[in-house]
């Protein structure tokens, strides 16, 4: 055991830890909006809603069925961004040729549907979910204890992020996908089906967030209010990173994770609010955010 | 600057005459015919959303945290009356002026960016003051300011009972809608609906846009704001609710019901959804699934909002 500035190691090696799994979620939530955002020029407020669905959908998977978090860490971000495509195409595609901030408001919507509908089948009390027996205990690093199943939380959520990365910037799929960010009506004249990509790219997104839900389920509860106060951190993290970079959004969602978790060992009380106040210096100093591109 | 003009709309102006007339009168009668409380209710709300609409409905401004200033107002109005002994006018007005100096603050910034970031950068604000809401000691963190008194009008008045408060509040109400009245109608207001429609265009003519943006953000907050300390006056509490982010979509909701950018709108969809509210109270567990439903009908199916629907159907301005 030792100390650095005074503050023994486990505990700031701790909170890094926690750092960095906060902002594993921050990452992998602000990369789904960023996505989403590129293709369909919505804000989905439903994220949090959607993340928290995933949580949910896992929980009630290990209950109904017996399929236990590896299944539930496939079938559930499919089943979920199923949703999601049934709600872009029943309601989504109406609202592109508005005022962008209709499908702000309509997913607000969405997001109150189905939070209320979770919280009157479960309660608001938080639900427990067991962490896989394949990755329970830690590994003792002599300076801090790791337990296994965060590190594998870290190294997943990096990984998914990466691959977003590559098959959005780096294969001829993700060519298209930026193509038609850029000039649908001209991509959709080279014969490729817009509007069925825009239908996946938010499905992809909103699995994102349900993938993210469950790789949560084991670390906080599971609970109806889980992804409603994530959403607003996580959208001030977008403030902050701009949504021009997908690799922009990984980096800020990791490092305003690691922040955070610094904070609250030097700071606690400036905890919940540091990443708001970055937001307003950033907002002050590169109004188009860290990655963005002026608007 | 040349001051724009007005024909457009000069015909139609006997309908929102009209609309006012009865208005007022309903606002004379009522308390006649229903509870008080819940009338007051629903004007401080009425009053909210009419703020709020200020901003989305003529500076196409979607602020989604508007609960900032409703409820920091309540707070230092709540607080002014019971620790500094103000009568509850200046009381009220310390909460307007509160969230005046928040406005100009948090508009400034969040004007810094458009559209969708405006939202998240206003949603982004009002939950870092909500943070500091629940750790401040004068706050009373989960509690609240309870029991606040509502005092003597400028000392003279007594406020106890609901039909004295009543009047006071309907002029607070009336004032604030005839502020926005004048406001939508000016010279600033055509520059504002002009940034609305075509902020490149507005700038290109050599309008200082930001200023204009900023002006109504600071009027829109004030006006929130002295919504916010006239309820923490009647209900005699202050508390976290009111500064919530699920205060912010309520006003919004309250407005888009009634119909956006119309100026009898947000009045009509506040008291509708305060009367939802309350007669819907056996459902209460279900209202925030109603509020989404009629949320996603809203956008879907019903842009305009009932206000809105209504001026089409006759075909005159609300």
């Amino acid at each position: 055991m030792f100390e650095i500035f005074g503050i023994p190691s486990q505990a700031l090696f701790g909170q890094l830890l926690i750092g960095l799994i906060n902002g594993s979620f921050y990452a992998l939530l602000s990369l789904g909006l960023a996505v989403i955002f590129g293709m369909l020029n919505i804000i989905n407020f439903s994220h949090g809603a959607q993340y928290m669905m995933g949580g949910f959908a896992a929980f009630i998977l290990l209950q109904q069925t017996g399929l236990g978090y590896w299944p539930a860490l496939i079938i559930v971000p499919i089943l979920v961004g199923i949703t999601g495509m049934i709600i872009e195409r029943t309601m989504l595609q109406w609202l592109y040729k508005l005022d962008h901030l209709y499908g702000l408001l309509l997913t607000f919507g969405l997001a109150l549907i189905i939070e209320g509908v979770a919280r009157n089948f479960y309660g608001s009390a938080g639900l427990p979910y067991r962490v896989p027996d394949s990755l329970t205990g830690g590994q003792n690093l002599g300076f801090m204890f790791l337990p296994n199943y965060r590190a594998w939380v870290i190294v997943a959520s990096l990984t998914v992020c990466i691959s977003t990365w590559f098959v959005i910037e780096r294969t001829r799929l993700g060519a298209y996908l930026r193509a038609a960010t850029e000039n649908p009506a001209l991509v959709g004249a080279f014969g490729i089906n817009v509007p069925r990509m825009i239908t996946l790219t938010y499905g992809f997104g909103v699995a994102l967030a349900a993938f993210a839900g469950v790789m949560a389920a084991p670390i906080y509860n599971v609970s109806p209010q889980m992804g409603a106060e994530l959403i607003i951190v996580v959208f001030a993290v977008v403030v902050i990173g701009g949504m021009g970079s997908i690799l922009g959004a990984i980096l800020t969602g990791f490092g305003l994770g690691v922040i955070e978790g610094l904070t609250k060992v030097f700071f606690p009380e400036a905890s919940n609010t540091v990443i708001f106040v970055i937001m307003v210096i950033v907002l002050l100093v590169r109004p188009a955010g860290l990655f963005g591109r002026r608007a | 600057m040349e001051t724009p003009r007005a024909t457009a709309n000069t015909p139609s102006k006997t309908g929102e005459r009209i609309a006012f007339a009865v208005m007022v009168a309903a606002l004379i009668a009522a308390p006649f015919f229903a509870y008080p409380l819940f009338l007051m209710q629903a004007l401080c709300f009425a009053l909210f959303a009419c703020a709020f609409n200020l901003l989305i409905g003529y500076g196409g401004l979607l602020s989604f945290g508007h609960a900032l200033y409703f409820g920091w107002a309540s707070y230092l109005a709540a607080h002014s009356a019971k620790v500094w002994g103000f009568t509850p006018e200046l009381a009220i007005l310390t909460g307007a002026a509160t969230a005046a100096v928040f406005g100009l603050v948090t508009g400034a910034l969040a004007i810094r960016r458009q559209g969708i970031y405006f939202a998240m950068i206003t949603l982004a604000l009002a939950q870092m003051m909500f943070f500091f809401a629940l750790q401040m000691k004068f706050t009373g963190g989960e509690d609240g300011i309870q029991a606040v008194p509502r005092g003597k009008l400028f000392g003279l008045f007594d406020l106890t009972s609901h039909m004295a408060m009543y009047p006071v509040v309907a002029v607070f109400f009336l004032a604030g809608f005839l502020i926005i009245h004048r406001v939508i109608n000016s010279p600033f207001g055509e520059v504002l609906k002009a940034i609305r429609e075509n902020e490149p265009r507005a700038i290109s003519l050599g309008y200082k846009t930001e200023r204009y943006k900023l002006v109504a953000f600071v009027l829109s907050a004030t006006l929130a704001g002295m919504a916010g300390a006239t309820k923490a006056i009647v209900f005699q509490i202050a508390s976290l609710t009111d500064v919530y982010w699920t205060m912010s979509g309520e006003v919004i909701l309250m407005t888009l019901v009634g119909g956006l950018g119309t100026l009898f709108g947000p009045v009509v969809g506040a008291i509708t959804i305060i009367a939802m509210q309350t007669y819907l109270n056996a459902f209460e567990q279900w209202v925030t699934v109603i509020q989404g439903t009629i949320f996603v009908a809203c956008v879907l199916l019903f842009r305009r909002g009932i206000v809105g629907e209504l001026a089409r159907a006759l075909k005159i301005k609300l």
